[in-house]
């Protein structure tokens, strides 16, 4: 197996139950992100992950002890993101609410003046010659169209932008599939299948008895990621193989259907400070599993990027000459 | 509904059967709008049952109750349930009691196809919740069925799809009985700018049902077609497509989310000059708004899909066609307001449901403008956003007027009034716990949690909690209000024919309750000029 510098090698094992492929983990996901936010494992549980307890505890009784949701409370918003379009929603996102705010200040500013000073019981009465004004009412139709051409503009600037699949670097084939993810990078013989990391896996199982504050990135965690470059334009060729899914990951800010039967593209550029590992979800409801398909997108500089292509397409070669029937054809369920 | 009848000489037409016969042979406007009352309450009743079951499960991260599976046929019934099992029937329950009492009828124009349309909904009603009992369980695609996902469930796929059918059969009879009673029943003076806002926003609605049903049962039995007759309208690998289905569906669903909430308009049109003691700001601007409303509902539906992949131009056409929404909503909202500006206000039950629509309805309404700006939709788009926008338009919007309207009527129906302490009680519970219910979502979605899923990362745990709390209250809450309806209509004081001081409108002129048969004799020019003072 092929690992960025310094990572583990192989941890392959069998999942917790025999979902008719190799369910694996690597240790890369969880070397990075177990230790960067001070998660383990609880060591042991009914499912049967006993094997992981010796990598898992390392850590873990400290780690647990972290508060994991003491912050929680606080996310109450769309996140800024890594892409420049992502900053851009953002932005538009606020400047919407913001505009929602102010009309909203205005027009319940003038039903609680009637709801406290035009009440029956303080004497108020009622002025019934008060039925219609046209001036007011072309005021009150004029100003919010002039609100909304406001609004609309950057909007439809933004949208056209987004569109702009144009002069990718690299373009990566996205499968959804019932319930995970295929990531093919075109050009290459270079296939990674991502589903649901094996801890997260047996702790979803109804009356698991794990506690799921303590598996790492708990749903939102996957055994293989998908690894892309900074700072380069990526385009994503996304589709399905078997019902509608979606691609998100919010930091990137893209959102595509994957539908069987039609190549939908989204394209990003992450910003090149930006490297770090980006999660999302499967966002259109595909049946049973739904919940349980999420995204992980690590990004890493062009250069480990063009290395870690590189052994893992030797890696591929030399897997499909020991078998024929190669692992890396199209996925099947 | 034994008194006299005392504004005619006609109560020897008082005759009305008695017994099953009376409900299973129902001709009478009143006795049928009753059971799609009771109807549409027994449906509410399950479908927030299987929201409790929703928030139960969501009430913390980790699998608690329920198998995904399961799960997500409570989602699919849940929406199922409340859209056609309970709102809809409600407004049509409404429209049976109000349009002829309204416009001066002495019932609907078709008294046996009203009986049809009425006795179609328990068998369908059946249809859909048995689809529980069979093997595979109920469907688990959502109530938007998109294919191929609608077509991987075993038995109660065709229950459903049957199920449908018979609803939009029913809704479809219905609509041309109210086009129909208030095209040719109205009293004589009665003309179209004269009529109730209430009944202005059934004839419009009723439109919308008898355009855009077909087209749903279409969809509907494409898929059908699709899954058993070997046609290929939505499959792939057989030429067709996916997508086709959401653009077909979503034409029908944009004006079917107007046939949930223009009736509503009509209801808060009819409660707040009442309160106010004062007519309705702006009566015409009102009607418009409402028509404009429901042309352009027709001509949204892709905001529904901005994700599918829709080329550009297609894209700025559905962003501009929805943003175009907001003008007409908003003059409606103005109106209400300037109807309430000056007014006498006091807050009677159905007012104080009346105001909260106002309020939250209009938050429904910011929520969904922000949802039509696309590229902001991206990130939103299936997401708790979109669930807190739709609840915040069809819970505290549709239901809270269907509850006011209610509270409204209740006394002209029965003859009798309710308890009012207990019913402030209802509306106070109801109106917090519905703001601790949803608005959390919205702070769920823009954080990153998709809508549908049956578990969710614990970084969401606590604004679930405070969601599924709210939920639990609310849930609660409203078993307060068959309970004050059942003590109304058995044991209440009677109630003056006209039990509000402000109202105007037809149905105050009727003496409480309402005779039998509404209007025998026509009302006089008097009353009419009474009754819409517009
Ligand atoms: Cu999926």
């Amino acid at each position: 197996m092929n690992k960025f510098p310094g990572e583990s090698h192989d941890a392959r094992r069998r999942g917790p139950r025999d979902r008719g492929d190799e369910a694996r983990e690597d240790s890369e996901a969880r070397l990075c992100d177990c230790a960067a936010q001070g998660l383990g494992k609880r060591p042991g549980n009914r499912a049967g992950l006993g094997k992981l307890a010796g990598i898992a505890s390392i850590g873990a009784a400290a780690a647990g002890a972290l508060p994991a949701a003491a912050s929680d409370w606080g996310r109450i918003n769309l996140p800024r993101g890594v892409t420049n379009v992502s900053t851009r929603i953002y932005a538009l996102h606020m400047m919407a609410f913001w505009v929602c705010v102010c009309i909203g200040v205005v027009v319940f500013g003038v039903m609680i003046w009637s709801l406290i000073f035009h009440r029956k019981s303080r004497g108020a009465v009622p002025d019934v010659t008060l039925l219609h004004n046209t001036k007011v009412e072309v005021v009150w139709t004029a100003i919010p169209v002039l609100i909304l051409v406001g609004m609309a503009i950057p909007a439809a600037r933004l949208l056209v932008r987004i569109n702009n699949d144009t002069n990718s670097r690299l373009s990566i084939r996205v499968n959804g599939f019932q319930w995970g993810w295929q990531y093919k990078y075109v050009g290459t013989n270079v296939s990674v299948i991502s589903k649901l990391s094996m801890s997260s896996d047996a702790a979803r199982m109804l009356d698991s008895g794990i506690d799921v504050d303590r598996v790492p990135d708990y749903l939102l965690n996957v055994d293989h990621q998908l690894v892309v470059p900074v700072g380069e334009k990526i385009r994503l060729l996304i589709t399905s193989v078997d019902v509608v899914h979606s691609w998100w990951v919010p930091d990137l800010g893209v959102k595509k259907d994957a539908i069987p039967g039609f190549i939908n593209q989204a394209s990003f550029i992450i910003n090149p400070s930006k490297t770090g590992v980006y999660r999302g979800q499967c966002t259109e409801l595909c049946g049973r599993d739904h919940a349980f398909m999420p995204i992980v997108v690590r990004a890493v500089t062009p250069a480990a990027f063009r290395a870690w292509l590189k052994r893992k397409e030797a890696a591929e070669k030399e897997a499909s000459a020991r078998a024929p029937a190669s692992t890396s054809a199209a996925v099947s369920t | 509904m034994d008194q006299p009848y005392e504004s005619t000489a006609h109560a020897d037409h008082e005759h009305k059967p008695h017994g099953w016969r009376r409900w299973v042979f129902a001709t009478n406007h009143k006795d049928i709008g009753t059971m799609y009352l009771i109807f549409a309450g027994v449906m509410f009743f399950l479908g927030g049952a299987a929201a409790m079951a929703i928030r139960a499960q969501l009430f913390k991260s980790g699998m608690e109750l329920f198998d995904p599976g399961v799960y997500n046929s409570l989602v699919t019934m849940h929406a199922l349930l409340m859209i056609f099992g309970a709102v809809m029937p409600a407004w049509v329950g409404l429209a049976n009691w109000m349009i002829p009492m309204q416009i001066g009828a002495p019932d609907m124009a078709l008294p046996r196809l009203n009986n049809l349309s009425f006795w179609i909904l328990p068998f369908a009603g059946t249809l859909l919740v048995s689809s529980f009992f069979v093997p595979g369980g109920a469907p688990a695609g959502g109530w938007t069925m998109y294919p191929p996902l609608m077509e991987q469930f075993g038995a109660s796929f065709p229950m459903v799809v049957f199920a449908i059918h018979l609803l939009g059969i029913s809704s479809i009879l219905g609509a041309i009985n109210i086009v129909v009673t208030i095209m040719n029943l109205r009293a004589p003076g009665m003309s179209l700018l004269r009529m109730p806002l209430f009944v202005w926003a059934w004839l419009i609605t009723a439109y919308l049902l008898i355009a855009v049903m077909p087209v749903l049962a279409g969809a509907v039995t494409m898929l059908l077609t699709d899954h058993f007759f070997g046609t290929s309208f939505f499959n792939a690998a057989g030429g067709g497509s996916p997508v086709m289905f959401m653009h077909i569906f979503w034409f029908f669903g944009h004006p079917e989310v107007y046939i949930l909430i223009l009736p509503a308009f009509g209801v808060i049109s009819e409660i707040i000059p009442t309160f106010s003691r004062k007519p309705l700001f702006g009566y015409e601007a009102m009607v418009y708004a409402t028509a404009s409303i429901a042309f352009l509902s027709f001509i949204v539906w892709g905001h529904h899909m901005f994700t599918v992949g829709m080329p550009v131009a297609a894209q700025l056409f559905f962003m501009l066609s929805t943003m175009l929404i907001a003008v007409p909503t908003g003059v409606k909202v103005f109106n209400w307001t300037a109807t309430m500006w000056r007014g006498s206000l006091s807050f009677e039950p159905p007012m104080l449901f009346a105001v909260a629509f106002l309020f939250l309805f209009t938050i429904g309404g910011f929520s969904g403008l922000m949802l039509a700006l696309v590229p902001a939709d991206y990130q939103y788009h299936g997401t708790y956003f979109v669930v807190a926008h739709f609840h915040y338009v069809l819970v505290p919007g549709a239901v809270f007027a269907i509850i006011g309207a209610i509270y409204y009527w209740l006394p002209k129906w029965s003859g009798r009034m309710y308890d009012m302490r207990l019913a402030k009680w209802h509306f106070w519970l109801s109106v917090i716990s519905v703001n601790v219910l949803f608005f959390p979502q919205h702070f769920l979605g823009l954080a990153g949690m998709p809508r549908r899923i049956a578990d969710y990362a614990p970084q969401f745990t606590d604004w679930n909690m405070v969601s599924s709390i709210g939920g639990f209250v609310f849930g609660a809450s409203q078993l307060l209000f068959p309970y004050i309806i059942w003590r109304c209509v058995r044991a209440g004081k009677p109630a003056e024919a006209r039990p509000w001081d402000g109202a105007r409108g037809l149905e105050w002129e009727l003496p409480s309750p309402a005779p039998y048969h509404s209007w025998q004799t026509p009302p006089s020019e008097a009353m009419l000029a009474h009754g819409a003072e517009h």
